[in-house]
């Protein structure tokens, strides 16, 4: 490693831009280090462990149930299987997931400032973004971590409990929800970030991320009925013979501005190959259609959109809190 | 020594605006190496915000700022690798031991491995914080913070130490600590200082030079001997006076005396303006008079009567903006209704 000469005047001789990454490694590690070590961290790790294990109980005592009906890809129902009033693991992630992202990220700036630490940080010779790009990148590896592990936990249980052996196909379905996952706790990660420079005290942009999470989960789709009936009345009968498409088409796309409505979708299309599409099909569409499961690949293009939709949410926020943060004024 | 005669610190017109109100207005100074320069001034006077264009931290409105002869806003990090920054109040992560946070900075700056950890050591040692080195800093004192805050500003060796606020909040004890630390830094490891501070006395005791700042410009620069003769040669003399028996005679005569300006009562002394020194004449006159002296003290010599002299000056102009001002809101508010 380079360090810097200094010849007998004190000047410095030797620049290398190695230090400057050295600063974003630091702080990486000891982002990641907080993270590990904190209190906020286990108390989020037992809850979703505890939901987790919960649906994939009910999964089990479900699965008994369903495996009647159709006896392929039984594997990826251990994840969406829902039993005994018990929701199903993609459910619960999808509701629980921005928990995970807000509760890494929404003091990540604003604790720094009141606890007079980051004009002592950006006083060291590092750039001023490798503050927030080592926070989310130490946030993202967090998630990574969690999500990965939890999946992969829930799959072996299920191996040892069910002796259900999981085709390839299957195992490429389950690495692709949990890329999902990742990505979608990531912009909450990303939001929560994003209030904790916009907010001054941490318990406001907690709060503030709190109403978007709830807003999306439990209002969204409240409202995209409203403005879709609004826009598309069928009240009446040759309403509904000339609106219906529309309204739905409306209400669709309303909804996927969700990042949850977006992340579900594309998780029930990835992990259910009888999902064939995940928009509108009218009869004439299906006419000759031969029924039968998609292929891995297809699947895959049917959620691409999703996944594009949802990285591009996530680098929106993460850009968001990275050029509020660079604009603003250090000092309190 | 000629070469320790270098400027290190230099700004030209630097100026910065909030909206219309100029924080930092045309700002000209320079710092010779080794130096401890006081930048003297009330709260909002725009000592900070010299401080965060200095670091490069701020982006200035107009005008430079280079350190080493180079540009503060533009080469943020080589600044940042030479210039050791103390805030006001520092902060430090109250779930880390004082030794990881230091560690922490030293990473920050490319600095890891045994010779770093003994320099961390070393450090704490010479700040006096050996013992509670493992403790988290969430149970230290604010004395302790301090401490810590300057070990944590030398591991990177800086050429230049820049404090805001440092003797703030600090007992008297820890305040001798400091300046004794300060000084020591300045003479033994030659580096160059620069303290902001409100607190007069503190800065005069280890200063070579002051600037005063007053709604974000530079009023006086200079050694505080030279600041005191400028303010006698402008404001004539004034003296505080304390005699026994005071009566309405004796104020009476005083005032007739050749020289004096103006007499007046603060509690229960006398305040004289005088166009020359008055000691000898007075004390003469009063001897024969056989009033006791209990109190004879010529004012200006030190930084606290520079300090308020410069700040009446500075104010009065400002006063009159301010009336302007509010007049404008009164007429702003009465128009609304």
């Amino acid at each position: 490693m380079k360090t810097i000469r200094k010849n007998a005047d004190g000047e410095k001789t030797g620049v290398s831009h190695t230090e400057n990454r050295n600063g974003l490694w630091a702080l990486y590690h000891k982002e990641l280090a907080d993270h590990l070590c904190s209190k906020r961290f286990v108390i989020i790790l037992l809850l979703i462990y505890a939901t987790s294990f919960a649906s994939l109980y009910g999964a089990l005592t479900g699965l008994s149930t369903s495996s009647d009906s159709s006896t392929t890809f039984l594997f990826l129902k251990l994840y969406t299987t829902s039993g005994n009033s018990i929701p199903s693991f993609s459910t619960f992630i999808a509701l629980l997931g921005p928990f995970v992202g807000l509760t890494l990220g929404f003091d990540a700036i604003n604790s720094e400032r009141s606890n007079g630490t980051l004009n002592r940080l950006v006083a060291q010779p590092i750039y001023r973004d490798s503050v927030i790009v080592g926070k989310f990148l130490a946030g993202a590896t967090m998630i990574a971590i969690m999500v990965f592990s939890m999946g992969i936990a829930i799959g072996s249980i299920g191996v040892l409990v069910t002796g259900l052996v999981p085709e390839v196909e299957e195992v490429f379905r389950i690495l692709v929800f949990l890329l999902f996952t990742c990505v979608y706790i990531a912009f909450w990660l990303g939001l929560s970030i994003l209030f904790s420079v916009l907010c001054k005290h941490s318990a406001t942009s907690a709060m503030a991320v709190i109403a978007i999470w709830i807003f999306f989960t439990i209002f969204m789709s409240l409202v995209a009925n409203i403005i879709a009936n609004v826009a598309y009345p069928i009240d009446t009968q040759w309403d509904a013979l000339m609106n219906s498409y529309n309204n739905y088409s409306l209400e669709l796309n309303l909804n996927r501005i969700s990042p949850y409505y977006l992340y579900s979708e594309a998780v029930s299309t990835i992990m259910n190959p009888a999902v064939r599409s995940v928009n509108v099909v009218t009869v004439q569409q299906l006419e000759g259609a031969i029924s039968g499961y998609l292929s891995f690949g297809q699947s895959l293009l049917l959620v691409w959109p999703h996944l594009v939709g949802l990285l591009a949410l996530m680098l929106i926020s993460f850009a968001g809190s990275y050029v509020g943060f660079m604009r603003q004024e250090i000092r309190s | 020594m000629g070469q320790n005669n270098r400027t290190v610190i230099r700004t030209k017109n630097l100026t910065k605006l909030y909206g219309e109100k100029a924080a930092v207005n045309n700002l000209n100074l320079e710092i010779r190496k080794g130096e401890i320069f006081g930048l003297l001034g009330p709260n909002g006077a725009g000592k900070t915000t010299t401080i965060m264009m200095l670091l490069g931290l701020t982006e200035p409105t107009s005008g430079q700022a280079f350190i080493n002869d180079v540009d503060c806003t533009r080469n943020a990090i080589d600044i940042k690798r030479i210039v050791g920054y103390l805030p006001d109040n520092p902060g430090f992560y109250t779930d880390m031991t004082g030794r990881q946070n230091l560690r922490y900075t030293a990473a920050m700056n490319g600095m890891q491995g045994e010779e770093t950890e003994k320099k961390i050591s070393d450090l704490l040692e010479r700040v006096g914080m050996t013992e509670a080195a493992d403790k988290k800093t969430g149970t230290y004192s604010k004395g302790m913070r301090q401490r810590l805050g300057i070990a944590d500003v030398l591991i990177k060796d800086p050429q230049i130490i820049i404090m805001d606020e440092p003797t703030l909040g600090l007992d008297p004890e820890g305040m001798r600590e400091l300046l004794e630390l300060m000084r020591q830094l300045s003479s033994e490891d030659g580096r160059t200082l620069m303290i902001s501070s409100h607190q007069l006395y503190q800065v005069q005791q280890i200063c070579d030079r002051v600037g005063i700042f007053v709604e974000g410009q530079l009023v006086a620069c200079g050694k505080i001997e030279d600041l005191g003769n400028q303010v006698q040669q402008e404001n004539h003399y004034s003296m505080e006076l304390q005699v026994e028996p005071c009566d309405d005679r004796l104020l009476g005569a005083i005032a007739g005396q050749d020289g004096v300006q103006s007499i007046e009562k603060e509690g229960n002394m006398f305040i004289v303006q005088s166009t020359k020194d008055m000691r000898k004449a007075l004390s003469a006159f009063l001897g024969k008079g056989n009033y006791t002296i209990l109190h004879l003290h010529q004012r200006g010599g030190d930084l606290d009567e520079i300090y308020r002299l410069y700040f009446e000056k500075a104010g009065q102009n400002d006063e009159d903006n301010q009336k302007k001002r509010r007049r404008r809101e009164n007429w702003r508010i009465a128009h609304r209704k």
